[in-house]
């Protein structure tokens, strides 16, 4: 049985010797924490050829290649024949025989993978901090690369800060990083950077080619995992580095004029900028909250249980007071943030809670909304604040396109993560006119809303792929986009500087007490729900009786809705069934809610 | 590689080892290279073909020569039947196959001249007679028009020989160039004096092999597979050598080299004078074959959810090259093939990578039928025995019909007949097609118009439709506009082409066009809803092109009363405040509306609340599965067409003069041939539903039952209560129209009172009138009457004044 550490070190020695003996590549359990992590470590500090893991999202899926699964290799002076094993690897040994008749075609599917977008620095920095001391072993094994990306020094910087272990690992070795940041300074110059195609604009971090072996149908575009695999970085990957190669030399290959050179940039970028993930085993994320291991889930789950209801009540007071003294606001804003989309029926989502949060003051300028966003940033685990300036609206990609000449999906801002929170910044919209890309993405982001969809365009047609994100509208009237739940602020305080007011609020808040409500939000939703007979008939008669003395009061809409509410009302408060009390309390702050609405809404009419 | 395989029969390690693809050592001088199937080893015409040039097959990888082998040769080799066969002397196979070449160009001589297909329904084959031995009719034709081109099915060879069959998916490469040999042979006996430009070419298609590209694996490697797929990018053409012509510089001796795996090697001596280095190449002396590299892409329709579609490269030869476009939708046959890549040709360690493509051996396009107004769905959806069957149970069993409008958007809560409408529309009626007797198609498809309440989940019944059907289309009246349902001209960045770009409606031809926030739309894009809502095609003059295209969609559409909530006082033409030229045509118009009783308000929270917490199979349980109703309805539109039938013809002539009746007491018409047609239709849908061929009576009472329903609820006059469909011939009812010509007349005669002043008021005149009828008269009411006496000249409007002509 190979140790943790093999495995680690010599992953492929590992697998080389097990090769033909057992099927099954089994990792030892209790390695996973101790595995180097490419979220955080610099690609130069990892030894290739090392097991590493890789936090990501499955952005765009290759065709399936055919490699070498087994083949027999010859040793030119003793003419000796080895069988070799194929797999987990990019470029064989020296010799092979190609006409043996041992020689295994194997299929397998390359998946390009990118860091969560828009995951919040808290995340990083919990799970950076949460990994084991990398082990002496780790050496910059690669001097000098042709191209290097300028993250990876962002990144380098940031363990040093925050002063984790891994910071003095970093500094002894800083001779060879700085060998490694001047060379490239002259090269970049020279080839255009390559578009790592993030999701997000600004988004910054490795991107991965990760090849699976098996049970490849059971990965879907847009899934979260963390992969464990071995790690890739053959210079004789790159595409690149021997186009001058083949251009002397006098072969025809019809192999090598069937790409074009962009596809060819895409699809085997450098691997020093895009390593080679060989996959072992897959770990797949339902949230990425590094506070709550999907292991210990049950544990955490017992413990936390009972906490729920004064965790909730101090978070309610702190959104509060983030939104100026509302508290029905604060209240749908939990609401909101636990939201989820728990099930389909046949087109219908059901769970989703977009909220529009109207009346933001906007005599503070942006300050308001870009504070709240800063604030709900260090609450959830991904998100992402789109400013919906009209030329951000006309210029931005929102929805990924398929680029049939580079044979790739361009990613688009609406290409996210499961639960990751949208936040849509309408008082950043001003007069003026959209043009038909514009229009498609306010069409795209009504979809999300309405249907959690996404229709991914891919020219001759477009494909439906499902979404499930949390999207909050903060604008000052009523937003132009639908929503399940509109709440116009009603500010109790009026602050004289609106920026101190909520840079105190926020940095009162001390990181335990934020870990507690980042657990807490993850925790609920991932709660389950029922409602039982007795309830189901108490909300029948309920509804019955309601429409009895006035049928315009509330329509079939209005009972979704409150029953939608109702449901979140609960998990908010670790309940996993409705309950009467969950129920009428439901339908109180409903009624506050659309009481604060109507007269809103003539108030819009109203104005010029 | 010294003792060649040759194991007949059964499964073999070689076609998943591709190292076949790659050099072997056998000496290709030695005997075994006896009779190579090829034909165009050494490049002269074959003495059976009377000097008709071979031509090369660069789609069979024409640089690999096989070579045969001797059975004898192996102590093991016992294929009897074989043997049996053949005499002792010939049972060579090809190296590497189990395929004898005598053998097989026998069995394929005696299939050509002896499969016949009786029940052949491709339309390739309808002008010959399906009795006589099919390919030789194929071969007759080949000599008079004279394209060397023999397309065989698959499937024919596989019902014909099955052992042939296996040997052509299993051996193409050796396979084809036998059958090629033997075509000629057969060709050339028969017809002696035809001329061609080269020799005949067969062209397998429809090798059942593989359907989906998503399947192809590493066994189908060197096999012959036909998947479907669409063109995404075709490349330029790529002239290929595949032969070198060399001339040495010093005594001008010419040396031809044959490409041998997209090499060429050079001659480094001449053989004449023995002067090293001196050959050259020649280029305009080289042959060289057309190729071109064709991208695919899965079709929508075969991908499973959540994933992005594969892509596959194909090499098209020769006069393959340029006959598919991107977008087309084709079927290929082809033989898969991987190269190993090499990471450096100095280097010795390749890339463990292969790279894949097909060599194309023949295009089929599926959507070319669709121009001829056929539907291509029985070619492209294959239902299987056990599927048809359950089918047909369903379909057998009495309440199919209630059944399936349940199934129907399960999520929305009663609408019963709403859904039965929509069912209906998605089955269509059948299509006639009278050109011939000059008066034109008849629209098969039918037309559903919602109205009612917002928040009666109209939007979610649309997208449950656009979900449902294959070819549909979804869009907001708000967002579109006449050029983005019709068709738009636009230049290709790329290659400056001035294309075609066809919008929802052209895209939706035969599916479903679902158009929400249908009164949001603006005049103009509504106008041109006209023409493809009765004749079913859309004309197009822009831009130099002026075209007319087919697109024969139903519409299903929703819209909101203008007054924000459904007003009962007022007609549908009132409340909704479309053209009643467009409300004419739809076949149905439903009205969505908040029926407000208790026993209903309790169900609907009950099915509500339950959505929210019943898990998916229990839901699965109670209802009909989405895929089911998918083929059901799939399966009907495409197999059953039925017919009226006499008893059926007479209900529907006595429902129509019933309804013309019912107004004509009362000086109103409630029908028109319009709505005679709408029930033909609804009442073919509807025998759709039961897969009957024949149109019976009860399929006539159900239309009309729905078609009085949809007219109870829009076509109802609210001040009498009487079904009126002047309401929406003419957008208003009778009694209204009575009550303007009263209120016109009672107006002149006001006014006639009164000449000696000529210019009043508008509102004292109102006022006036008021004072002076009986009954009470609304502004609308008012200018109404204004504007008719406007019409007739009798009186002049100037904003607030109104003047009497003089």
């Amino acid at each position: 049985m190979p140790s943790t550490n093999d495995w680690i070190n010599n992953p492929l020695g590992v697998v080389e010797e097990m090769f033909g003996k057992i099927q099954v590549e089994t990792l030892p359990h209790d390695s996973y924490n101790t595995v180097p992590s490419l979220n955080d470590v610099p690609l130069h500090y990892l030894k290739p050829n090392s097991l590493v893991k890789f936090r990501c999202l499955i952005q765009d899926m290759f065709d399936p290649e055919f490699y070498m699964g087994a083949y027999d290799t010859v040793d030119p002076s003793t003419k000796a024949k080895v069988l070799r094993c194929g797999k987990y690897k990019d470029v064989t040994e020296c010799g092979v025989d190609l006409d043996s008749a041992n020689m295994v075609t194997s299929e397998r599917q390359t998946f390009y993978c990118v860091p969560i977008p828009g995951e919040s620095p808290w995340v990083k920095e919990i799970s950076s901090c949460a990994r084991v001391v990398p082990s002496t072993s780790y050496v910059p094994s690669r001097q000098k690369r042709s191209y290097e990306d300028d993250d990876e020094d962002d990144m380098d910087t940031q363990p040093q800060a925050q002063g984790t272990p891994a910071a003095a690992e970093a500094q002894g070795n800083g001779d060879s990083k700085r060998q490694e940041t001047e060379a490239p300074s002259g090269q970049k110059a020279s080839s255009p950077p390559l578009d790592l195609n993030f999701p997000l604009p600004g988004e910054k971090g490795p991107a991965c080619l990760v090849k699976v072996y098996a049970d490849w149908d059971s990965f879907k575009l847009n899934d979260t995992m963390e992969v464990y695999g071995i790690l890739s970085v053959s210079p004789a990957l790159s595409a690149l580095s021997d186009q001058s190669d083949t251009s002397s030399s006098l072969i025809l290959d019809p192999a090598e004029c069937m790409e074009t050179a962009e596809e060819l940039r895409v699809h085997s970028p450098p691997a020093s900028l895009v390593p080679r993930l060989h996959l072992i085993h897959t770990q797949r994320l339902a949230h990425n909250n590094p506070l709550l291991p999907p292991a210990a889930l049950e544990d955490t789950l017992a413990s936390t249980l009972g906490e729920m209801v004064s965790v909730r009540a101090e978070l309610l007071a702190y959104f509060t007071q983030l939104l100026l003294g509302d508290v029905l606001a604060a209240e749908y804003l939990l609401l909101h943030l636990i939201s989820n989309v728990y099930a389909r029926r046949d087109v219908i989502p059901l769970g989703k809670f977009t909220l529009n949060l109207s009346g933001c003051p906007a005599t503070a300028g942006p300050a308001y909304t870009e504070q709240l966003y800063c604030a709900l940033q260090q609450l959830v685990p991904s998100a992402y604040r789109l400013s919906m300036t009209l030329q951000n609206m006309n210029q931005l990609r929102l929805v990924p396109r398929k680029d049939y000449v580079a044979n790739r999906l361009l990613s688009g801002a609406l290409q996210l993560a499961a639960n990751t929170s949208l936040y849509l910044d309408e008082t950043q919209l001003e007069q003026g006119q959209l043009d038909p890309a514009g229009v498609r993405n306010i069409t795209a982001l009504g979809n999300v809303i309405s249907w959690q969809k996404v229709d991914y365009d891919f020219n001759y047609h477009q494909m439906e792929f499902p979404s499930n994100i949390n999207v909050l509208i903060a604008s000052e009237g009523r937003s132009l986009l639908p929503s399940d739940c509109h709440v116009h602020l009603q500010p109790q305080v009026t602050p004289p500087n609106m920026e101190a007011y909520l840079g105190s609020a926020l940095t009162a808040q001390s990181s335990s007490q934020l870990n507690k409500f980042r657990l807490y939000l993850t925790m609920a939703r991932t709660l389950d729900y029922s409602i039982s007979e007795e309830v189901t008939k108490a909300v029948e008669d309920d509804f019955v009786d309601m429409r009895k003395d006035d049928p315009q009061s509330i329509s079939a809409d209005d009972l979704h809705s409150l029953l939608g509410v109702a449901r979140l009302l609960c998990l908010s408060l670790g309940q996993s069934a409705l309950s009467t009390d969950a129920w009428s309390r439901a339908k109180h702050i409903e009624t506050l809610r659309k009481s604060r609405s109507e007269p809103q809404g003539c108030l819009n009419g109203n104005e010029p | 590689m010294s003792s060649p395989m040759s194991t007949p029969g059964g499964k073999r390690g070689r076609p998943s080892n591709p190292s076949t693809l790659l050099p072997s050592e056998v000496d290709m001088s030695s005997p075994l290279m006896y009779g190579t199937p090829s034909s165009r080893v050494d490049g002269t015409p074959r003495s059976g073909a009377r000097g008709t040039p071979a031509r090369q097959r660069p789609d069979l990888g024409s640089v690999r020569k096989s070579k045969q082998v001797d059975l004898q040769s192996e102590p093991s080799a016992a294929d009897g039947a074989a043997a049996a066969e053949q005499p002792a002397g010939q049972r060579l196979v090809i190296w590497g196959t189990d395929v004898n070449v005598a053998t097989c160009k026998e069995k394929f001589q005696r299939f050509l001249q002896r499969f016949i297909d009786p029940s052949s329904k491709e339309d390739e084959n309808s002008c010959l007679d399906l009795n006589e031995p099919l390919y030789m009719q194929k071969l007759e034709e080949i000599s008079i028009v004279g394209d060397p081109v023999l397309n065989i099915n698959c499937g024919h060879v596989s019902s014909f020989d099955a052992e042939l069959y296996r040997q052509l998916v299993c051996y193409p490469q050796e396979v084809i160039p036998t059958f090629d040999m033997a075509v000629n042979e057969l060709f050339f006996e028969r017809f002696p004096d035809s001329i061609l430009e080269h020799q005949i070419q067969v062209r397998p298609y429809n090798a059942l092999k593989t359907r989906n590209m998503r399947s192809l694996n590493p066994e189908d490697i060197d096999q012959l597979i036909t998947i479907s797929g669409m063109v995404i990018r075709t490349s330029q053409l790529i002239p290929e050598m595949q032969e070198a012509f060399f001339q040495c510089a010093v005594c001008a001796f010419s040396a031809r080299v044959e490409v041998d795996r997209g090499r060429i090697a050079e001659p480094a001596v001449c053989r004449n004078c023995n002067t090293t280095h001196s050959l050259a190449l020649i280029h305009n002396r080289s042959m060289f074959s057309d190729k071109q590299m064709v991208k695919i892409q899965e079709s929508p329709e075969d991908m499973p959810a959540g994933q992005t579609p594969h892509t596959t490269v194909v090499y098209a030869h020769n006069d393959l090259v340029d006959k598919v476009q991107p977008g087309d939708r084709i079927n290929i046959t082809g033989i898969y093939r991987a190269v190993p890549m090499r990471v450096n040709p100095r280097q010795s360690n390749v890339k463990s990578v292969y790279k894949t493509h097909i060599d194309v051996i023949h295009f089929r396009k599926t959507d070319e039928k669709r121009l001829h107004g056929q539907d291509d769905e029985n070619e492209q959806r294959l239902f299987t025995e056990a599927r048809v069957q359950t089918l047909r149970e369903l379909a057998a069993k009495p309440d199919v019909y209630d059944r399936l409008s349940s199934a129907l958007a399960p999520s929305i809560y009663e609408h019963e007949d709403i859904k039965k409408g929509i069912l209906l529309q998605l089955f269509g009626g059948t299509r006639k097609d009278f050109s011939q007797t000059g008066r034109g198609n008849f629209r098969a498809e039918v037309n559903i118009l919602l109205c009612g309440d917002p928040g009666t989940s109209k939007s979610q019944l649309l997208q449950y439709v656009f979900n449902l059907v294959p070819r549909g289309q979804y869009t907001s009246g708000k967002g579109s506009s006449a050029v983005g349902l019709t068709a738009y001209i636009m230049k290709d960045p790329e290659t400056r082409q001035t294309v075609l770009q066809t919008g929802a409606l052209v895209l939706s031809d035969n599916g479903i066009c679902c158009i929400d926030e249908f009164d949001k739309m603006s005049d103009s894009t509504r106008s041109v809803l006209h023409e493809v809502m009765e004749q079913q095609t859309l004309s197009i003059a822009k831009a130099g092109i002026i075209c007319q295209l087919n697109a024969r969609t139903s519409i299903l559409a929703a819209a909101n009363p203008v007054e924000s909530q459904w007003n009962p006082k007022k007609t549908t033409i009132e409340n909704i405040q479309l053209p009643h030229t467009l409300l004419s045509r739809f076949d149905l118009i439903f009205l969505m509306l908040d029926p407000q009783d208790e026993a209903y308000d309790r169900k609907l929270a009950h099915h509500l609340v339950s959505l929210y917490y019943q898990s998916e199979e229990q839901l699965e349980e109670e209802n009909l599965d989405m895929a089911v109703l998918k083929d059901f309805i799939a399966y009907a539109r495409s197999y059953i067409q039925p017919k009226l039938s006499e008893e059926a013809g007479q209900a529907l002539i006595e429902a129509y003069v019933e309804m013309r009746k019912v107004g004509s007491g009362r000086g109103m018409v409630s029908a028109y041939p319009r709505q005679l047609e709408s029930l033909i239709r609804l009442a073919e849908a509807h025998a759709k539903v039961r897969f009957s061929d024949k149109v019976e009576t009860i399929d006539v009472e159900e239309a009309k039952r729905l078609h009085r329903e949809a007219l109870k609820q829009s076509a109802t006059d609210p001040r009498t209560g009487f079904v009126d469909i002047s309401i929406l011939t003419t957008g208003m009812s009778a009694t209204a129209r009575k009550r303007k010509e009263e209120i016109t007349a009672a107006l002149k005669k006001m006014l006639q009172s009164r000449t000696k002043t000529p210019v009043m008021k508008f509102q004292q005149l109102f006022d006036d009138l008021r004072g002076q009828s009986e009954t009470a008269i609304t502004k609308d009411q008012f200018e109404e009457a204004l504007k008719a006496l406007c019409d007739e000249d009798y009186l002049t409007i100037s904003g607030k004044t109104i003047r009497l002509a003089t």
